[in-house]
């Protein structure tokens, strides 16, 4: 198979979050938003001029911000609280534990701009700790879609959900990748068929799974390809599945390995079915200074980086053999 | 999840029309009746679980008992009626007196109590409002009533709702930087249906307040983020009824600083830091509840 000569078309996926946003303000009166001082970042300025009363913007104050959404939800409203991920996650986490997910109310959490979207900005602002810090809360699902149509689908099927979500928003630049398949929470989408190995992604890591797959099709090697949108609850049997079937697996995020959806792959295979794993992501280091496209290349989330790593397992195995 | 009591709504309704058409001081003395049976109740309960936070408790209670049979409109039978006021109790360790003022006002059984601290049991040392009925959000690390209450209150703003947020903070937890972000919004916001009472005790978990980080001036510093402020007697039923009832004065927010004494009710309780979460023994037990009697 020969790879498209021509670019794709590449979209920041807040666009998409700000038009469903608004369409499900315009259908349901319950919606509101709240942000700090992001109104610009999390792309709610079309918001706020339509639906002026229901844009509260609580300044620089990410505890207070997610408060207020847990008290809005108490009084039958559903919240979407936005705010940039390392910010939103990491200075509201007890509020995310006890006031949202520990007290199962309806708020939407709107991560904009995670892991290495702020890229030359540092590692105060990249958002790469979040799958770890959240994944140990129950009652909270966390969702990371790959493209603006599965942004779309997260988003209405978050809406339609009664109870609390985390949704990480991209601002990363990136392809289609999913318009053909429905959006089913917490059940992997199959992206590609395959037998020899499984390449687990998620959100902007997608488009590299599927560019290695195509690059491991060419050397005759058939690689399934999983995108992981519900990071939790995790499809326990789509990787189990996946583990008995392929006996490899590859795990892509933008995000430390450590705790996040690599870790949360590992666990269940370990558990259930231990077979040879590869996690790609940031490790136990700091994430330096660059932009996305050099962290991505740095921390090895590329498709050379899957095709490489996939090369050593399917390489282990032939040794073992 | 625990149940109400049959016929609890409209008992605690009859009687927040009784109290608030009754004479001041026939309105007093009943108030403070059902507060030293709230206490007498949580003082059993703690003695028994072994555990507990006697003394925010008792500094408590009068404002519990003002609040949930004279002020608050709420329906025990459905705790989730859309437009009951809102009571938030940030202080989340005093969840004696607010388990023991539930069952008083029919949320749930007396005999629930007895749970209390028990293994399982949905009266943890923190209130849950998943497992406790008439429990808003879930409390225990300080700081985060209030952030919730504005939620609240914004919320019953978008709806053109006249119910009231109440929300009621420890002196100690105020060190939390999240009630002054909070509080900024609260004024902005002009949340003239948002309530603050602050049970001044003047003591946190080990040392006195002023003695740790201190407060003071605590009711400049209400009065410099937007707030309409003042004094009051955290022990004076009637004055408590009045403040709390009142329609709002003006486009602020409301904060009542409620003079308390930790311990307030048993003389060798009283102001002794100790008391905090120290449990009394059997005598002391029995000494207390003598005390509570008179």
């Amino acid at each position: 198979m020969t790879l498209a000569t021509a670019a794709p078309e590449l979209h920041d996926c807040r666009q998409a979050f700000a038009e469903t946003l608004a369409e499900l303000a315009e259908s349901d009166p319950r919606t509101v938003a709240v942000c700090n001082d992001s109104v610009g970042s999390s792309n709610l300025k079309d918001f706020q001029q339509r639906f002026p009363d229901r844009l509260i913007n609580v300044g620089i104050a990410e505890q207070n911000m997610v408060g207020v959404g847990a008290g809005l939800a108490g009084g039958g409203r559903i919240p979407y609280v936005c705010a940039a991920a390392p910010f939103l996650t990491g200075r509201a986490l007890e509020q995310i534990k006890a006031d949202v997910a520990y007290s199962r109310v309806n708020v939407k959490l709107c991560a904009m701009s995670p892991g290495f979207a702020y890229g030359q900005l540092g590692p105060t602002h990249h958002g790469v700790e979040d799958f770890a810090w959240l994944r140990t809360l129950p009652e909270l699902t966390i969702l990371t879609p790959a493209d603006p149509e599965e942004t779309r689908e997260a988003l209405r099927w978050a809406h339609s959900y009664d109870g609390p979500v985390y949704l990480r928003i991209g601002r990363t630049k990136v392809p289609d990748v999913t318009p053909h398949v429905p959006f089913r929470a917490g059940r992997a989408a199959r992206l590609r068929d395959g037998d020899d190995i499984t390449l687990i992604c998620a959100g902007t890591t997608v488009p590299a799974a599927l560019e290695a797959a195509d690059r491991l099709a060419a050397d005759g090697v058939r690689a399934r390809v999983l995108n992981f949108s519900t990071v939790k609850p995790l499809d326990e049997e789509a990787v189990l599945a996946a583990a008995r079937q392929t006996g490899r697996i590859v795990t892509v995020e933008e995000a430390n390995v450590r705790g996040g959806l690599g870790s949360s792959i590992a666990e269940t295979v370990v558990t259930h079915t231990p077979v040879p794993m590869r996690l790609l992501g940031v490790g136990d280091e700091f994430t330096p200074t660059g932009s996305a496209a050099f962290l991505a290349d740095y921390f090895g989330i590329t498709a050379d980086a899957v095709v490489r790593a996939a090369g050593e397992l399917l390489g282990s195995e032939t040794d073992a053999s | 999840m625990l149940s109400a009591v049959p016929g609890a709504t409209s008992r605690l309704r009859d009687l927040r029309s009784e109290l608030r058409a009754a004479a001041p001081a026939d309105r007093a003395t009943r108030l403070c009746d059902a507060a030293r049976e709230i206490r007498r109740r949580d003082l059993r309960m703690i003695a028994r679980a072994g555990q507990g936070h006697i003394g925010g408790d008792f500094s408590a209670a009068d404002i519990l008992a003002v609040l949930y049979l004279a002020v608050l409109d709420l329906d025990p039978e459905h705790p989730d009626w859309p437009e009951r006021d809102r009571y938030i109790q940030s202080k989340g360790h005093a969840s004696g007196a607010l388990y023991a003022t539930l069952a008083y006002a029919g949320f749930f059984a007396d005999a629930d109590l007895d749970t209390y601290m028990e293994p399982l049991s949905a009266l943890n040392g923190h209130p849950n409002r998943r497992k406790i009925p008439g429990v808003e959000t879930n409390t225990g690390p300080l700081g985060h009533g209030l952030p919730v209450a504005v939620g609240a209150a914004l919320a019953a703003r978008l709806d053109g709702s006249t119910r009231h947020t109440y929300v009621l903070t420890g002196d100690g937890e105020l060190q939390e930087g999240s009630n002054w972000e909070a509080a900024m919004s609260a004024a902005h916001y002009k949340l003239n249906r948002l309530t603050v009472v602050v049970d001044r005790n003047r003591f946190q978990q080990g040392a006195p307040t002023e003695g740790t980080n201190s407060l003071e001036p605590l009711a400049d510093k209400w009065t410099a983020f937007g707030f309409r402020t003042r004094h009051i007697d955290g022990h004076d039923h009637e004055a408590l009824f009045q403040a709390l009832s009142a329609e709002p004065a003006d486009n602020r927010p409301l904060c009542l600083i409620a003079d308390t004494v930790k311990g307030k009710g048993v003389s060798f309780m009283e102001d002794r830091v100790e008391w905090h979460h120290k449990v009394p023994s059997a005598d002391q037990t029995a000494a207390a509840l003598e005390e509570l009697s008179r």
